[in-house]
């Protein structure tokens, strides 16, 4: 404050004060810059978020109806005949019935006639067939049935396909376009919710393919995963966590669990090959052995949420019962463990939802199998969620893409459903000490 | 009949529970005083009878497979199996036992049918031996449990030595795991060195897993170099890099210093919705939205972009990422004591600058651990790169080339191949040990800086 006195002309020094006031516009226009490139990073990430939902969404909405046909199928005499069940034309007297609700359609020529049988998807000669052998008095009657259409023309009706291209572009050709809007144009095309998505198992064609195999493959999975790693993980904390004494074998034991935890899942994949394919003989592909390779995995993080647990029942309880004349372990079994059980479940819960969305252990052993019918036990052959969806990613056909899309939302679906579930039970049995 | 031997089992150790209970209570009403109670001379019966039998189940469940095709194929005829080797040995032993489930394919051989009503016969023979076994094991050990039954017997000590002999066991599984990984990835990995130097898997630069499918082919010997195999991981595992670690860094500091508490606690979770996405599902998106707007965008500014490049599966391993890096700093600020930030901010400093010249410095340690952690991730992350990367390995370091990945080539080697004895298979093993050996040194790395820091400040 004694520069003030100074005489004029000679610069003063700028006290510290005004220095900071000088300063302090900079400084705050450096701190709100900072404050927008940290909302710009979240930005970034919900944004990439909602592509990734949205893009799901957008694909995987058209998987969900699917393009039915009805109509009245004359059980031709001349093609299916009794003495030959289970075997018949059922293809011929499908397109035939077909080829009287076209007008003007030449059902001699050889070109059309398996164009008109191309717009029935391959497994309505099927439906059809199952329908006769279930009841031969059929034969040489009319029935009405309804059939899903081959992918092309479900694409066609859903908007999928656009008719502005050139026809030789398209992958349908004029007068296909022309037959399938005269169908419409009588009504016999509707679009119902496709209930084949999960009860059907997969199949080569997009229009009949399904995750019901997926889904009991991932269940059986999941139920072994859950059988093998909550009793081990369980057993394996309360050790760890109350009795184990403090040596080099406890320490050993914890550090192999750490490092079990960030082991890369692929790794598990080749323990899961080289061990229990190649050396126990177990069979490939069967949802068992990638239950049993998802529970080495899960076991960590149930061991890890468990202790947490534990660690949280506070000490007086355990005081509590020892002073009233409870063995270590009764204290533990009896008051400790009950206590700590939401915890344990939600842990448990949460390394489930990881589990079933784990595909490249499952992929090593084999889970990617093309297999037409569900799995009856977990040792059968099987596909599971995620390596369903991997397979329909790879397949070329334009219907499986937006299958796969379908797939993921049932798999995110679950997911959600899982962690919702957990943290319901955090907040609804969750004791706070 | 497996079924059998299981309801056996519970049926014997429902009843050895309540035997031993009976027994012990009419001692106590005898006048007697019990050591333990009624209900632990029951739980010593029941797990004296559960523990055994149902290891001896399992083990012949396991067991019994192996031993079964042994017995099938050194009953077969000599001299039919001449010839083939291990793969077409297998085929023959599932043709025998596709044929012994009634699945007929063709017309098989007489000496294959015979072979099936062998099979038949063992496993029929083998289920019955499976329950006898399990119905003399569980009435022997019912009938020694009860012989125990005395008011001095210390059943408790006894049920409570069984209990921690079992909860030892259930905590060596995880030492098992691991001494499994070792052994077998070492196992295949000294077979694959056998047919393969090691210097020219170490310091090859050619990596054609290719090998001749007749044996005069020519120009088909493989090439096992895993340096362009190791590159390309390091090329995706640093665009992944450029992109989480701004990212998860800022949301990091916005999120532990500036946002309002209300909003932190909703974008907290969200984060964890992005971290709990299953990585095939990451993966999908990279084909179906990244991989397609990266090439359309190069195509706008005169680039060749393939279709499967290096930047496409990079950038979305980076966005799954992101919330491992930001909750990663997050703790490592918040763990930064309290007096740090006051002395700071007392100083006059702002809250930028607390953070950028105090908070960050000081977190730094736990930062760069978490980013190891998230490096390790990014090497072992596998479906994202399954589906987005490339399969052909290439010296590059161009983002907009195809590159291929050690995980990438895990799994294409191993996909629908059965033999193990083929030098293709162990490569994929090797591979394995290699990345589990690289992704357990950061690890561990990490992690010991993660735990130094913290130490210093408790």
């Amino acid at each position: 404050m004694t520069d003030i006195s100074n005489g004029a002309g000679v610069p003063r020094k700028p006290t510290s004060k005004e220095l900071v006031a000088a300063s302090l516009k900079g400084r705050r226009r450096k701190e709100k810059r900072l404050q927008w490139i940290g909302i710009g990073a979240i930005a970034i990430a919900f944004v990439t978020l909602f592509i990734l939902v949205s893009s799901l969404v957008s694909t995987g909405r058209y998987a969900f109806t699917q393009t039915h046909l009805t109509f009245e199928v004359f059980v031709d005499p001349e093609e299916v005949t009794p003495a030959r069940l289970p075997r018949g034309n059922f293809d011929d007297a499908l397109a035939a019935s077909l080829g009287q609700m076209l007008p003007g359609v030449d059902m001699d020529d050889r070109a059309t006639k398996r164009g008109v049988e191309g717009i029935l998807s391959n497994g309505a000669q099927f439906e059809l067939r199952d329908l006769v052998v279930a009841d031969p008095s059929l034969i040489g009657k009319t029935i009405t049935m309804k059939v899903p259409v081959a992918d092309t023309f479900d694409q066609l009706n859903k908007g999928l396909i656009d008719r502005e291209t050139p026809e030789q572009l398209r992958r349908v050709k004029d007068n296909e376009i022309v037959w399938f809007d005269a169908l419409k144009e009588q009504g016999a095309i509707s679009k119902p919710f496709n209930l084949a998505l999960f009860t059907n198992a997969d199949s080569r064609f997009p229009e009949l393919a399904g995750l019901k195999g997926a889904l009991v493959g991932s269940f059986w999975a999941l139920l072994t995963c859950f059988l093998i790693a909550f009793p081990l993980g369980i057993g394996s904390a309360i050790y760890l966590e109350e009795f184990a004494p403090k040596n080099k074998l406890s320490d050993f034991i914890e550090v192999n669990i750490n490092n079990l935890a960030a082991v890369p899942s692929v790794v598990f994949g080749l323990l899961a090959l080289a061990v229990f394919i190649g050396w126990f003989g177990l069979p490939r592909s069967a949802p068992f052995v990638g239950g049993l390779t998802l529970a080495l995995m899960t076991m960590p993080t149930i061991i890890i949420a468990t202790r947490a647990a534990l660690k949280a029942v506070p000490p007086s309880i355990r005081e509590a019962a020892l002073g009233l004349g409870a063995s270590k372990q009764q204290v533990v079994f009896q008051h400790v463990l009950p206590l700590a059980m939401p915890g344990i479940l939600t842990g448990t819960i949460i390394g489930l939802a990881q589990a079933l969305g784990e595909t490249a252990p499952l992929l090593l052993i084999g889970m990617n199998a093309f297999i037409t019918s569900a799995a009856s036990s977990p040792f059968d052959s099987s596909t599971a969620l995620p390596t369903q969806i991997f397979i329909w990613a790879d397949s070329p056909e334009r219907g499986f893409v937006s299958r796969t899309s379908a797939a993921i939302l049932v798999l995110l679906g679950f997911l959600v459903m899982m962690n919702a579930v957990a943290i319901f039970l955090r907040q609804k049995f969750e004791r706070k000490w | 009949m497996t079924t059998l031997a299981f309801i056996l089992l519970i049926i014997a150790v429902i009843v050895g529970y309540a035997i031993n209970r009976v027994a012990a209570r009419s001692i106590r009403e005898g006048g007697n005083k019990l050591h333990s109670l009624t209900t632990y001379h029951g739980l010593f019966s029941a797990l004296l009878i559960l523990v055994p039998v149902l290891t001896f189940i399992l083990l012949w469940l396991v067991l019994q497979g192996s031993v079964m095709d042994r017995m099938v194929m050194n009953g077969l005829q000599d001299g039919v199996l001449d010839g083939l080797d291990s793969g077409s040995t297998q085929l023959v032993l599932a043709e025998i036992k596709s044929i012994s489930r009634g699945q007929i394919f063709g017309t098989p051989e007489d000496w294959k049918i015979a072979a099936a009503d062998q099979y038949v016969a063992i496993q029929g023979r083998s289920a019955w031996l499976l329950v006898i076994a399990v119905a003399l094991m569980a009435l022997g050990l019912m009938a020694f449990a009860r012989s125990r039954v005395s008011a001095q017997f210390r059943a408790r000590q006894g049920v409570e030595g069984i209990v921690t002999g079992l909860m030892i066991f259930c905590s060596t599984v995880a030492i098992f795991t691991t001494i499994g990984i070792v052994v077998s990835l070492t196992y295949e990995t000294f077979r694959f060195f056998d047919a393969v130097p090691v210097t020219e898997f170490l310091f090859g630069t050619n990596w054609e897993p290719q090998i001749p499918l007749r044996a005069d082919q020519i120009a088909a010997e493989g090439a096992f170099g895993w340096l362009p195999v190791f590159l390309g991981t390091l090329v995706i595992t640093f665009i992944a890099l450029i992109v989480a670690v701004p990212v998860g860094l800022f949301s990091a500091i916005y999120l532990n210093e500036f946002a309002p508490k209300k909003l932190r606690s909703v974008i907290k979770p969200m984060l964890e919705i992005l971290a709990g996405v299953p990585t095939i599902v990451y993966g999908f998106f990279a084909i179906l939205v990244v991989a397609p707007a990266l090439r359309s965008l190069g195509q706008s500014i005169g680039l060749d972009v393939a279709p499967n490049t290096a930047l496409a599966a990079g950038s979305v391993m980076g966005i799954m990422l992101i919330p491992f890096i930001s909750s990663f700093a997050d703790d490592a600020l918040s763990a930064v004591p309290y007096t740090l930030r006051e002395g700071a901010l007392g100083l006059g400093a702002t809250r930028a600058e607390m953070m950028t010249n105090v908070l960050f410095p000081a977190a730094l340690p736990g930062i760069v651990g978490g980013v190891l952690l998230a490096v390790s991730r990014a090497i072992g992350e596998t479906m994202i790169v399954v589906m987005a990367a490339g399969l052909m390995a290439k010296m590059t370091i161009n983002p907009l080339d195809s590159v291929t990945t050690v995980t990438v080539q895990i799994v294409t080697l191993l996909i629908g191949d059965t033999s193990f004895d083929n030098p293709k298979t162990l490569a994929a093993f090797t591979l394995g040990m290699m990345l589990f050996l690289v992704t357990l040194l950061i690890n561990i790395f990490a992690l010991r800086i993660v735990r130094k820091y913290r130490e210093a400040y408790d």
